[in-house]
């Protein structure tokens, strides 16, 4: 009887170990750290509404971004550090839309439509680098990415815009930050907008989101997705049973580069600006770090894994700083904790045998 | 007839890959000597500025060859090491110890800082096998995240200090800048400086015995072939006339009488590239190198592939610590949470446009990388504002260049290594 018992706990200590192992520590540290930024709010007498409502407009702002590293994290190239690419394909459209006049509605679906096929053709360009350097995806995605992000930074200053609402005064060249005011500023987080008990809900903006989240969803379980899934699993079996691999990593590049574009769109409309210039430089760390936050690996993700992820991450941004300003005048101490909070997981990534976390 | 023609086309044959083994590093010449011209700057401003530059980055940039000697690529963690300087740097000029003796300090205080850096930053490397150079460029960011949370948050409330210079008026975290002047500024610098016409004539002695030296090694391994006697005439004509041009200038006053040059400093990194020549010699420098070459291979023949591993990032971490010190007190200010943040990318950018790769960097690589890399730092803007109006546009250039360069080099290795996988 004591036997059993013991063996009982044994059992259950076992299974409780096991399930913290698969959950992962981090990601446990992650919400308890969450949780207890919550409760000095509540403490603090910070209203807990404000922050959820800002958690959810973050999220509904941040999904589509952190979406982007899904595809091709599943198609085998890892996480998509070339994702200030897309993200100026997207900057692109949406400063054309603007130089067309475009207003509303039109503007958001006009920014995302004449995005689109640049995303697809930068995405291609990608797509073909990375499958010549195998093994070194995420470091030469990287410097790719900064260098298109400096190379753009010519070209903001060269393009011929001629709306004053983006043209500097003096000089050539775009703003640095290209307000959205009377364009499309808040065009989903208005849409819709309803409050529950304090707690402003952005419907337009969550319903997109759910709405790319089951695209991707659907894409993943067609045919085409179900032969990039199998060929960025193994691809040494898809090879050998007729899957071309090296097209279903492109495959995945290009719709991770699209996302890009669309997400960077959906950012800005919650932000209000479009940041040109240098600001896309680091957009792809920041994705990275909240899908893995949400508990995907450098070889598997999951939808799931980009929603909790992001709501996490970004809930912990939104929560420090008042709870920071509210103990002393720490100004720097979300940026701070977000640079550590997202390199940090992004290494536990990286340390994980074969990549697995 | 048939032996000349075909020792013509052999002479051809070796210009040519000559040129193209070395494409990056000319390309970088003529962009650098295009800038030069387009910038419109006097020559002697323009030494004045680049031999600082070289003074000033040469050691950080010679702090990347031991990890990619052995096989861990470039090691974008010497922000590491940065900031263990740095912090040494800190304490300095809080008890105000300051010149040469203050240099020295900080050499000593912040070998332990870098020491331990180093030794995590190579377990994790060991963790993260075959992903080495993504997880030192992520681990600087992180390092950074915690060096802003150590002297932005800490200092003043669990770190007490009390110093109205250096912390901020609200008594928590350090100023954004904190001026070396009548502390560390020049501690190595003013040791010993000489005049330009000396040094010239200094460089042309050691760059003529550096060409012999190399020559009568290679002669003696029975290695002698056409291309050592090219670089031994090139060696001998620019040392030559180095020495030429520095005894005229001697002789005469001209606009370059008056430039001065850090001597001790250069003495350091002469030191340091001696060290570096007679450690690969060395029974763990040879390890170091097998390691390198094939981990496998080094495994079996019963070489602990971990610890040498290990050491050859403690090394590049101290190594990087010092020459941020030796940086910072060439500058004078220090920008206390800027001054790491691009440390690595700009030593890297240097090593690879001197023409190494993520398998194989020299000395000269090195140090002729720094002088081209700085070259375009310093005539970039200035181009861009003769060219364009706008010098903004020449600072855009220079990034993109420096990104580039990484990225496209980085790229170029892998794709190298993909096609011989498939040969095989």
């Amino acid at each position: 009887m004591t036997q059993e018992n013991k063996s009982n706990a044994d059992g259950f200590s076992q299974r409780v170990q096991k399930a913290v192992r698969q959950f992962g520590a981090p990601r446990l540290i992650i919400i308890g750290f969450l949780f207890s930024l919550w409760l000095s709010a509540l403490a603090l007498k910070i209203p807990l509404p404000a922050l959820l409502s800002d958690t959810l407009v973050r999220l509904g702002m941040n999904t589509v971004l952190t979406l982007a590293m899904l595809p091709s994290i599943v198609g085998g190239t890892s996480l998509f550090f070339g994702l200030p690419l897309g993200i100026i394909c997207g900057l692109l459209g949406g400063v054309t839309a603007i130089e067309l006049n475009l207003r509303g509605f039109p503007a958001f679906g006009g920014a995302i439509l004449i995005a689109l096929p640049l995303a697809i053709i930068v995405g291609l360009g990608y797509g073909w680098l990375m499958n010549r350097v195998k093994g070194s995806e995420m470091t030469v995605g990287t410097y790719i990415g900064f260098a298109f992000v400096s190379l753009m930074s010519f070209g903001w200053v060269t393009l011929p815009f001629k709306n004053p609402e983006m043209a500097w005064a003096i000089g050539k060249g775009v703003r640095v930050t290209v307000s959205l005011q009377g364009r499309f500023n808040n065009i989903l987080n208005d849409f819709l907008q309803f409050s529950i008990a304090g707690v402003k809900i952005p419907t337009g903006a969550l319903l997109f989101l759910a709405f790319m989240c089951l695209l991707v969803w659907l894409f993943l379980r067609s045919r085409l997705g179900l032969a990039m899934r199998f060929a960025g699993m193994n691809p040494k079996f898809a090879e050998a049973s007729g899957i071309n691999v090296n097209k279903m990593r492109v495959l995945g590049i290009v719709i991770s580069t699209v996302l890009g574009a669309v997400g960077i769109l959906v950012y800005a409309q919650g932000f209000g600006f479009l940041q040109l210039y240098q600001a896309p430089m680091y957009m792809g760390f920041i994705a990275a770090a909240a899908i893995l936050i949400g508990g995907a690996s450098l070889k598997s993700a999951k939808i799931s894994h980009v929603i909790l992820g992001t709501f996490l991450f970004q809930g912990i941004l939104v929560a420090a700083l008042p709870v920071a300003n509210t103990v002393a005048t720490l100004g720097s101490l979300a940026e701070i904790s977000r640079a550590i909070i997202s390199n940090g997981i992004i290494l536990y990534a990286l340390a994980q045998k074969g990549g697995e976390a | 007839m048939n032996t000349s023609s075909s020792v013509g086309s052999r002479f051809v044959l070796e210009t040519k890959r000559f040129f193209v083994n070395n494409a990056v590093t000319i390309l970088f010449v003529l962009i650098g000597l295009a800038g030069l011209k387009i910038s419109g700057l006097s020559l002697p401003f323009f030494l004045d500025d680049i031999i600082n530059r070289v003074a000033r980055n040469g050691f950080l940039v010679l702090s990347l060859i031991i990890p990619v000697l052995a096989g861990l690529g470039l090691n974008f963690a010497v922000v590491l090491g940065a900031m263990a300087g740095q912090t040494a740097i800190i304490m300095a000029t809080h008890w105000g110890i300051g010149g040469f003796w203050g240099i020295m300090f900080c050499a000593a205080v912040s070998f332990p800082f870098a020491y331990v850096m180093g030794m995590l930053t190579g377990k994790l490397l060991n963790r993260t096998r075959g992903k080495e150079m993504i997880t030192t460029l992520i681990l600087g960011f992180f390092a950074n995240g915690i060096y802003q949370l150590v002297y932005l948050i800490l200092v003043g409330t669990l770190i007490p200090m009390k110093n109205e210079v250096l912390v901020l008026s609200s008594k928590v975290g350090l100023r954004t800048t904190i001026d070396l002047t009548g502390g560390l500024k020049f501690g190595l610098d003013n040791l010993l400086k000489i005049p330009l016409s000396l040094f010239s004539l200094l460089m042309g002695v050691v760059l003529i015995a550096v060409a012999l030296f190399r020559f009568f090694r290679a002669r003696k391994a029975q290695l002698a072939k056409n291309s050592s006697t090219i670089a031994l005439v090139a060696g001998i004509v620019f040392g030559v006339a180095l020495a030429v041009w520095g005894v005229v200038q001697m002789r005469s006053q001209t606009m370059f009488s008056f430039l001065k040059v850090p001597a001790a400093t250069f003495a350091v990194i002469g030191l340091l590239c001696l060290f570096i020549k007679v450690f690969t010699a060395t029974k763990l420098g040879h390890d170091m190198n097998t390691v390198g070459q094939d981990g496998h291979i080094a495994e079996i023949s019963g070489i602990a592939t971990d610890r040498i591993r290990v050491t050859a990032m403690i090394m590049s971490t101290v190594l990087a610590a010092w020459g941020q010190i030796i940086f910072l007190q060439n500058m004078g200010t220090f920008s206390t949470y800027g001054a790491h943040e691009n440390v690595g990318m700009f030593a890297i950018a240097s090593l690879l446009i001197g023409g190494a790769s993520v398998a194989k960097a020299t000395i000269g690589q090195a140090l002729i990388g720094t002088l081209l890399f700085h070259t375009m730092f310093i005539v970039s803007p200035l181009a861009g504002r003769a060219l364009f109006g706008d010098a903004q546009l020449g600072e855009f250039f220079r990034s993109f260049v420096a990104y580039a360069v990484i990225g496209l080099s980085l790229a170029l290795h892998s794709w190298k290594k993909q096609m011989q996988g498939k040969l095989k």
